[in-house]
């Protein structure tokens, strides 16, 4: 055994560095993700662009469109590389050596959430860049210093919701993966990825606000575009709300991890892998 | 204090749709003491693994108590992954766009190495089973040889207590299993170590092990060294004999101490002696028969002795349901 055992923080901290490695380094070693998470997305942002340039909306609508795809790259990540991530770490048997590892599980999704935000931010500014210069969105540059901040608490709150559906992985296994990509659609609709959330209705937009995103993208609206009479609370209630929600959804995602990896050591779901 | 200790251990996995309840293990009283390398030596789906992952806490047991260097593996479980680790045959953990190197230092810094003390080990590590010229190589650029001693690698980094290796060996060609094995035995005298070793390679198990649990069906059918096994089975002493005519076996089979002749090409026979009775009758009586060539004495192999305990050899066993 080593002799000098760390403190829990730095264990944590040397845990996120170690898991966020594979994934900054694999971007780097295989370029080809240019295009599949970056270019290729870019189109359905385009196409949405013009979906209102050819109705002739106000540009702020162009920029609606562009924050959105920024952010919707966020939630894909939070889905694909974080709640169904364990499933491919449980066929390579990754998870067994993690779970037998004295790290604890929060840490090492902190280091998935980390290592993946890398290139999501690469593809996030991929499209704030097409939209400013390509489609010359009337972005508030002034507005910079808040939107990073509110990017920040958003993306707590969005890989907190990733941590806690990696627990439901651990319980449910396969059937947690098509539950959780079942996901995707209806988010995209209720956090107004692509237009003002309040054009849902009141009630639907309250309701979109149990997704962070929501929250987050009609935040960094407020602040970057000019001339929005959309938003639904004012931008500090709604980092505020953030706040909350990004505490709120560690501390669920602490607790369910323990649950359910009790849960699968009872049901034996950590070690049958090929059931 | 024990290595391990467990106290009639149950598994049992209740059954899911489309699958039938299945008892793993029964009642398995196990005391492994410190600094052995115990080896647990059963058919596929004996239950050996399973066994292992209760002692590696990813898997609780339903009934009974299994403790690991006196930590109970259901309640004491991080504390206890502090000192153990893990490797199982044909592991493709990792990533296989890291080099042999990083992918090291990346399971190193989850177990609390710090960075420097980590590529340090990871250095004389490699050397050791000769992957240092590997060490820059991607993961899927290795072969399965390469790969399974860098999980050896892998799981020796923490210097573990006790190290847990499910069928360490397996699809290893007879060299890099042979390196394996031969490390294992130095890392063992390099401190007070203790390797609990699931294989279902006889020959593995008797070079290796100090002590040996043959398990079948969930159950923990006996436990010894083997020396201790080949008794316990009644093993009987075998000789093989040259003769330069051919012998008749009737007449050997006549023979009071001689129990089984066979004969092979009318030249050599195969006689098998109870260990109490003498040889050297039997040399005089055979070169009365037929001058004899050769006289050879065989040693038992622990394979003999799971017949003779099981009943059927090991590859015959029918793994459970």
């Amino acid at each position: 055994m080593i002799d000098n055992r760390p403190g829990p923080l730095r264990h944590g901290l040397q845990t996120v560095l170690a898991r966020a490695y594979p994934r900054v380094v694999g971007a780097n070693r295989e370029p080809s993700w240019v295009f599949f998470e970056v270019t290729l997305p870019l189109l359905a942002t385009v196409a949405l662009v013009m979906v209102y340039r050819a109705l002739e909306a106000p540009a702020r609508f162009e920029g609606y469109v562009i924050l959105g795809g920024a952010m919707t790259a966020f939630w894909l990540n939070t889905i694909w590389n974080m709640a169904a991530q364990f499933r491919w770490e449980k066929e390579n048997g990754n998870l067994e050596l993690y779970l037998a590892s004295p790290a604890g599980l929060m840490w090492i999704l902190t280091g998935m959430a980390l290592g993946g935000s890398f290139s999501t931010s690469l593809r996030a500014a991929a499209v704030i860049t097409l939209g400013a210069v390509v489609f010359d969105v009337p972005f508030v540059w002034s507005g910079w210093p808040q939107a990073l901040l509110i990017l920040l608490i958003t993306l707590s709150a969005l890989y907190g919701v990733g941590m806690a559906l990696s627990s439901l992985f651990l319980k449910f296994g396969r059937n947690a993966e098509q539950g959780i990509s079942s996901l995707m659609e209806p988010v995209f609709l209720l956090s107004g990825a692509y237009f003002p959330v309040r054009a849902l209705g009141l009630g639907a937009a309250v309701a979109g606000t149990l997704i962070p995103m929501t929250l987050g993208m009609d935040a960094l609206r407020q602040v970057l575009l000019s001339g929005d009479a959309f938003e639904l609370l004012a931008w500090p209630i709604e980092v505020l709300l953030l706040i909350v929600y990004a505490v709120v959804v560690m501390l669920i995602a602490r607790w369910a991890l323990k649950r359910m990896e009790h849960a699968a050591k009872v049901e034996g779901r950590l070690t049958l892998r090929w059931q | 204090m024990e290595a391990i200790r467990t106290e009639k251990v149950g598994r049992l996995f209740k059954a899911r749709r489309g699958t039938k309840e299945v008892r793993a293990l029964a009642e398995i009283d196990l005391i492994v003491p410190p600094g052995e390398i115990f080896g647990l030596l059963g058919p596929n789906g004996a239950g050996k693994t399973t066994l292992i992952k209760i002692f590696s806490t990813l898997l609780l047991p339903t009934e009974g108590k299994a403790y690991v260097l006196g930590y109970d593996v259901e309640t004491q479980f991080r504390e206890l992954r502090w000192h153990i680790s893990m490797v199982s045959g044909g592991e493709t953990s990792g990533y296989g766009l890291l080099t042999v190197r990083e992918q090291l230092w990346m399971f190193s810094q989850f177990h609390g190495i710090p960075t420097k003390t980590a590529r340090r080990r990871i250095d004389e590590l490699l050397e050791v089973v000769g992957l240092t010229e590997w060490a820059d190589t991607r993961i899927y650029n290795l072969s399965t040889g390469m790969r399974q001693k860098m999980n050896l690698v892998r799981s020796l980094l923490s210097d573990p207590e006790v190290l847990f290796l499910d069928e360490p060996t397996l699809g290893l060609d007879v060299e890099v299993a042979r390196d394996v094995r031969g490390y294992l035995v130095e890392w063992m005298k390099e401190g007070e170590r203790t390797i609990l070793l699931t294989t279902h390679y006889m020959a593995e198990a008797d070079q290796l092990c100090d002590q040996i649990a043959i398990i079948h069906l969930g159950r923990v059918l006996t436990v010894g060294t083997p020396e201790e096994l080949k008794r316990q089975a009644g093993f009987r002493e075998r000789y093989r004999i040259e003769v330069d005519g051919v012998a008749d076996p009737a007449l050997l089979r006549s023979f009071g101490p001689v129990d089984t002749v066979s004969m092979d090409g009318g030249a050599r026979l195969t006689v098998t002696l109870d260990r109490e009775r003498g040889s050297g009758e039997l040399i005089r009586v055979v070169g009365d028969l037929a001058g004899v060539r050769s006289f050879t004495r065989e040693e038992p192999s622990l394979e003999d002795a799971f017949i003779a305990l099981t009943g059927r050899g090991l590859e015959d066993l029918p793994p459970q349901e």
